[in-house]
């Protein structure tokens, strides 16, 4: 058990097993984000109040679970990063904050598509989408961080302490509606007890958020696999690996 | 310990007093930015003295920005930073105090410089009482947040562009919680949450933040 995770934070072990795991992670996500499409925009009844609007929750709830997810990957890492100096532990930091900010955007603009028809205002200023907007801000702040460095190390290290106090903001978002009056609806979805959403609609949801997991799980790797590349483009396994034409 | 935390006090106090000019220009830029916002609005505008709250915050803020970049600069180039790193003190209780002492340059005269400024804007007696109280409890966790930002952009080329963006996304809560505060008291409300609230978040961030803060000094001049 742990001498696998030793082997995993060793940089040209984790760039091949990264390599196999990717096209299945892929392959994964397509057939699940195809299933989530066609159940969620084809299959599923329009909603009884919100008639055929409510379909956007099928981009929009996966988008913004994804959003905060990310951030809590990436502040695990920057722990790791932190205490036990791993190397991969610092690129997952970079590497998840550009995908975390894009799920944030997309949460973001298929909310204010949704809020127009509903709410009549594409924002409002309301607990929870402000603290989504700091979460985007969040992100970008980590990419402007890294971007700053020249060492990639000390700039990874860096990223990894701004992560870990961002980390307050993650929970402000989570409990938002239930902290205050919010203007966005409450959960419907819990994991424990009965959900209050029929299940012809729930299934494409979750097969939509496992593809955004899983698409997210692609993205990483590959971009961990170029950030590894970057960091070590002189040493041998590199080398190697350009000469097997691999990389 | 104590003999420690005078000369680091006395030392930060001296610094102060031969640059008084930098104490001086956070209060010229706050009184300037709400002299503008009077001057952009229309005259005696009643809605300019409902909006007081979010514009002396907001005001106030910036103003606590402005010195930021400096704050360890200074001890990095000339050596002092790391005979503290390598003097085996613990180098969290420096910063804090460093912090310390300049809140106590800055931050305080904002806090005191808020109530007459409250009054400009047309916001009459109730009220400022609060008003001064959530920036007391508010501005020393935005020079705490802002002091480790400072430490995590040392030495870097744009620091002084990048601070700003990595600060305001933080201090977002602070600044609903103090002008919120504010304004319920403005409107005759009990502004008590929105306090707590704010005290919380200062107890929070004077038990994280040096710490942090010292890790990111540690991490830049490694």
């Amino acid at each position: 058990m742990w001498t696998w995770f030793h082997r995993l934070a060793s940089p040209p072990w984790f760039y091949d097993f990264a390599g196999r795991l990717l096209p299945w992670l892929g392959l994964a996500s397509l057939l699940l984000i195809g299933y989530g499409t066609v159940g969620g925009l084809l299959l599923a009844p329009p909603d009884y109040q919100q008639g055929e609007a409510f379909r956007i929750i099928y981009v929009h709830v996966p988008a913004a679970w994804l959003s905060l997810q990310v951030y809590l990957v990436m502040a695990l890492a920057a722990a790791i990063a932190l205490i036990w100096r791993i190397k991969l532990a610092e690129c997952v930091v970079v590497a998840a904050a550009p995908i975390g900010a894009s799920f944030t955007a997309l949460a973001l603009v298929t909310g204010m598509l949704w809020g127009k028809p509903m709410w009549g205002a594409y924002w409002v200023w309301d607990a929870r989408l402000t603290s989504e907007l700091v979460l985007l801000f969040l992100y970008l702040g980590v990419i402007g961080l890294h971007q700053a460095f020249e060492d990639a190390r000390a700039g990874a290290r860096a990223c990894a302490l701004l992560a870990l106090v961002g980390v307050v903001n993650v929970v402000i978002v989570k409990y938002s509606v239930e902290w205050w009056n919010s203007l966005h609806q409450g959960p419907t979805i819990s994991k424990i007890g009965k959900p209050s959403i029929s299940l012809e609609m729930l299934w494409p949801l979750l097969g939509m958020t496992l593809g955004f997991m899983t698409l997210f799980g692609h993205a990483l790797l590959r971009r961990l696999q170029n950030e590894l590349l970057q960091r070590e483009a002189r040493s041998q396994w590199v080398r190697e690996r350009w000469a097997r034409g691999d990389v | 310990m104590s003999r420690l935390i005078l000369a680091l006090v006395q030392r930060e106090a001296r610094l102060w007093l031969r640059r008084k000019a930098d104490a001086l220009l956070p209060l010229l830029f706050l009184a300037i930015t709400v002299t503008l916002f009077g001057l952009g609005a229309r005259p005696n505008d009643p809605a300019l003295a409902q909006s007081a709250p979010a514009v002396i915050w907001v005001c106030s803020l910036l103003a606590m920005l402005l010195g930021l970049d400096r704050l360890f600069r200074e001890d990095r180039e000339d050596g002092s930073l790391e005979l503290l790193q390598v003097s085996g003190q613990p180098l969290a209780l420096a910063v804090a105090l460093k912090l310390l002492m300049h809140w106590v340059m800055t931050g305080l005269p904002v806090c005191l410089l808020a109530a007459p400024l409250a009054s400009q804007l047309g916001w009459s007696g109730a009220g400022q009482g609060t008003l001064v109280l959530s920036l007391v409890l508010g501005t020393p966790v935005l020079t705490l947040i802002g002091g480790f930002v400072a430490a995590l952009t040392l030495g870097l080329p744009r620091a002084g562009l990048l601070l700003p963006g990595l600060v305001l996304p933080l201090v977002v809560p602070i600044l609903i919680f103090g002008s919120g505060a504010a304004r319920l008291a403005q409107s005759g409300a009990d502004p008590a949450g929105p306090l707590y609230f704010l005290a919380a978040a200062l107890v929070l961030a004077l038990t994280l933040l040096p710490g942090l803060a010292a890790a990111a000094l540690r991490n830049a001049s490694d």
